[in-house]
This record gives C-alpha cells, structure tokens and sequence, in this order.
C-alpha cells in the first residue's frame, strides 16, 4: 500500500535521511524505531509531503505521491498525526473532529462517524464543547485518534503517540491502536516506547542516523541482540 | 454640560465606531489567519471611498444602493493584490510583508493622487440629512446605517469563521498552517479568502463614510492608525476584541474631541490604549503566551 523507495530528504542543506526503503502492506501495523534525531519524524514528515524529497519515490496504493501537494493526501487516505498530537488548542474538541472529516469523501458521512468516534472516546463528547488545548495529554491524544478516525483512512500515520503519558494511558492509547488496527487500518507508528511498539506491531525497522539499520518481524527485532542493548538496555 | 449632550456624544461615538470596528476586523482576520500585517488597511478604506464617489458620479448609483457593487469590486482588488503581491511574502520574514504593505500604502495613495488630484470629493445621498430623534438625541441616518450595516456584516464574518467548513479551515490555518495542511485544507486557499474578505471589509467602510468625510488620496492615513489601535487594544487576531475596540475608540474620540478639544480626540484614544496595555499587555481578548 505504502512504497517508500530510496528516498534522500533534509532540512536546508543538512541531509537526514539517507536512502530509505521501507513499505506498510494493506492492513498491516509497522514500527519504526529509532534514538533521538535518527529521522523517524522526517521520514514521516516526508511521506505526508511536509517537507520536499530530494531523491527517490513514494506511492501510495500505486499512485505516485512524491510531488503531490502535502494538502491533497488525505483524500487519498493517509492520516498524519504529528507529534505533540496536532490537537488545534484554539478550537472547540467539537470543530477539532469536523475538521477531521474535512475531505469531501468523509464530509458527507460526517455524523455516523462523529457517533463511532464519540462511542470509542466517551469523554470526547462531554468535553465536546472545550477548547482542545484544555484536555488533558491522554484525552489530546484520544481527539487526535479520533480526529483521524472522522476521515476514514486506509493508512494511519503516529509520531510519538505515547510521548509525555502517564503509563497507565500509554496502554490504553496502545489498545486503541490494536483495535484501529482489526479494523484493516494500515499503521506507521514511531515508537521510543520500543516494547510497546513492537508489541503492537507486526513488522518494524530500526533508523540509525538516516538509514535503516535492521528490519524484520517485531518479534524478532526484540530478540535481537543488538537491539535489546541499544534500546533496552539488556 | 449636561447629561443630555453627553449621551449624544457618546452615541455619536458608538456609531462611528461601528465603522472603526469593521476596518479593524478586516486587518484582524488578515493577521489572525496569515500572520500578516497591512499596514495598507487604510488605504483600503479610501479606494472604497473612491468606488463609492465613482459609482455616484459615473453611473448615478448612490452609496447605500451600490454597497453590494463596492463590496464585490473591493473582493476582486483583494484577489488582485493577494495574486500579485501578498502571496510572494506569506512564510517568509516579517520585513517582507512590513516593506510591501508598506509600500502598497504609498502607492495606492500616489496612484488616486495621480488619477483624481488631491482635490476634496463629496458623495452625497438622498439620505444624507435625514436623522431620527428621541427625546434630545438626534442620530444622523448616514451613522446609523454605517453602525448597522457594520455590526452586520461583523455579525455575517462571525457566524461564517464559527460555524462554517471555510470558517473552520480558516481557523485551523490561523492556529497552525502545518496541522490545516495535514487535516486536508488547502492554507494557500484560506488565506486567499482570509485577504479578500479583509480587504472587502475595508471598502465596505470607505462606502459607509463617504456620506460623512471627505474623498481624497490621504484619507486612509486616518484609519490607518485607528484601526492598529483598536486591533491591539483588542488583541491581535480576536474577532471579538476588534469590534469592542472599535466601539470603545469611536466613543472615547468622540468625547475627548467634545470635552477637551477636537484637534485633541486621537489623545484619549491613545490614553486608553495605553492604560489597557498597561493592565492587559495582549490586549482585551488577546491570548497569553
């Protein structure tokens, strides 16, 4: 579904990704692990055309979206949710899931799916007249879930998810994506949480300033030595 | 002085600052949505000014009767600058779009110099002497039309930003161009409407004061100033702050220039805007950071 060949991209003159190839098949969930300024943002911020690619390609069910306008992929069915959540802190919990159905495709069953994200987030709904900036880290994190599930995507894109939650609401923000997830949602996660992410995941890759360092079946990469003393410590 | 002429002059006020209001909330939905100041605002208001006399004197059309027309045309000229000038600064630093709104200032003002001589205009209407009177106030009919037709179409701007898709997307790309951009709207189109309606904004102003004052090439200067005032007094970006700012300056002009002197009125205005900086440095509505 999601092709990613060979892409170079930076910022300025600074190259940070350096010749990714990476793909997310229908229906699957993937993690893409990494340290701290490794590129898993800039590879996302790439693949939702934020930032310009300097070299190779990406497709998207087929569709060559290298050069599309960043604004024109959620109609074709990726959902980026950035990290800090991208909650609009300025604008009603209500306004923040319309947008999320803003593309026309999702505008015209706007109401069914405002009632399946109000079913999922309880909590959104009576706080649906708030500001978003006025939920706590873990109900941003659910308007943002939730804002994303108003467009119906085939492909769901987080940066982060658990990042700043207390330990309890990591799970809980896990869960929910195992259960986007059974509903043949596509998933590209970025995780430092790396149990977690590869708990949830069935394949991932592990970036390493720029490259992907090792990939293969979550289960697998926690096995794997290098890895668990990288990241775990073990 | 009694209470009888004091309430007169503050309606006085509050009507025209009606009109104060609409030109400032122009210049507040340019900057809340595009992060950019016109500081040819002003100038605006005076080519509405000029579409008003024109249709007046070309085509016989009066300015209460052409307000639709003017709007329209003034939409248009928005588009215009916005295609030619504003989009090649949007993004990009702040002396950008500080030179070029700048410089459109001076230019308009040149350009109707050029084309119509610096020689004082007058519109009239049919209405113009008209007034209603109740008890001792006696209220013109071309100020109570300018403060309906104003809080109308704040009113109208209003309804559209809150409960509206366009509105919605245009707040989303207020608060965060990246975040619009990921939900699926097209920044580059909420901006060009975010300047057109500004811009529409100020000439429906001009059309409303022509009745009042004076059509010549440097009479945006006037509002130009006003209008800053009461956006920062109302908290750059708030809809909201803009149209009580614009009331609060239009009575507070209005009795400074009865009760101290007229030459004196912009004086209050500047008091008051200094002593609710002094309390609330992000204005009336303004957001803390």
């Amino acid at each position: 579904m999601l092709e990613i060949n060979n892409i170079v991209t930076g910022y300025g003159d600074m190259k940070v990704l350096d010749g990714i190839t990476l793909s997310v098949a229908e229906g699957e969930t993937v993690a893409l692990v990494g340290s701290n300024g490794a590129g898993k943002t800039t590879l996302l911020r790439a693949i939702s055309g934020l930032i310009p690619v300097w070299s190779g390609n990406i497709t998207f069910n087929g569709q060559d979206t290298t050069k599309l306008p960043a604004h024109e992929l959620p109609a074709l069915g990726i959902a980026h949710i950035p990290q800090g959540r991208g909650v609009l802190a300025q604008v009603s919990v209500y306004d923040n899931l319309l947008l999320g159905a803003y593309i026309p495709s999702a505008k015209s069953r706007r109401e069914e799916s405002l009632k399946e994200v109000f079913k999922i987030f309880p909590i959104l709904e009576e706080k649906k007249t708030h500001l978003g900036g006025s939920l706590s880290g873990g109900q941003q994190q659910m308007l943002a879930i939730g804002r994303a599930l108003m467009s119906h995507p085939k492909l769901m894109i987080l940066d982060e998810p658990s990042l700043g939650l207390a330990p309890i609401v990591v799970d809980s923000v896990f869960k929910i994506i195992k259960d986007i997830s059974a509903q043949g949602v596509s998933i590209l996660l970025i995780e430092q949480n790396l149990v977690e992410a590869l708990a949830v995941s069935s394949r991932g890759y592990v970036l390493e300033t720029g490259r992907i360092a090792l990939q293969g079946k979550s289960a697998d990469l926690f096995n794997n030595d290098a890895v668990r003393a990288a990241y775990l410590g073990l | 002085m009694g209470t009888g002429i004091f309430l007169q002059t503050t309606l006085n006020g509050l009507m025209i600052g009606g009109v104060y209001a609409l030109v400032a909330v122009g210049l507040t939905l340019i900057f809340g949505v595009m992060k950019i100041v016109n500081f040819a605002q002003g100038e605006f208001v005076m080519l509405g000014m000029y579409i008003s006399w024109m249709l007046a004197h070309f085509a016989g059309i009066g300015p209460y009767e052409g307000l639709a027309i003017s709007a329209v045309i003034m939409f248009l000229i928005g588009y215009l600058v916005f295609r030619l000038l504003i989009v090649r600064v949007i993004g990009k630093k702040d002396e950008e779009f500080i030179l070029l709104t700048l410089g459109l200032s001076i230019f308009l003002q040149n350009a109707i110099l050029m084309i119509f001589s610096a020689d004082y205009l007058t519109v009239t209407s049919s209405m113009k002497d008209s007034a209603l009177s109740f008890a001792d106030l006696t209220l013109t009919l071309p100020r109570i039309i300018a403060f309906s037709v104003a809080l109308t179409a704040v009113a109208v701007l209003t309804f559209l930003l809150q409960k509206t898709d366009t509105g919605r997307a245009m707040r989303a790309c207020a608060e965060s161009r990246e975040i619009a951009t990921v939900l699926g709207i097209n920044p580059m189109r909420s901006f060009t409407l975010a300047f057109c309606i500004g811009i529409a904004l100020a000439g429906i102003a001009g059309v409303l004061l022509t009745p009042m004052f004076y059509v010549y090439p440097g009479v945006g200067t006037l509002f130009n100033t006003t209008a800053f005032v009461v956006v920062v007094l109302g908290g750059m970006g708030s809809v909201p702050g803009a149209l009580l700012g614009g009331l609060i300056i239009g009575i507070v002009e209005s009795l400074t220039g009865s009760y101290v002197s007229l030459d004196l009125s912009q004086l209050g205005t500047f008091v008051i805007f200094l002593i609710v900086l002094f309390f609330r440095p992000s204005g009336l509505f303004g957001k803390r950071t």
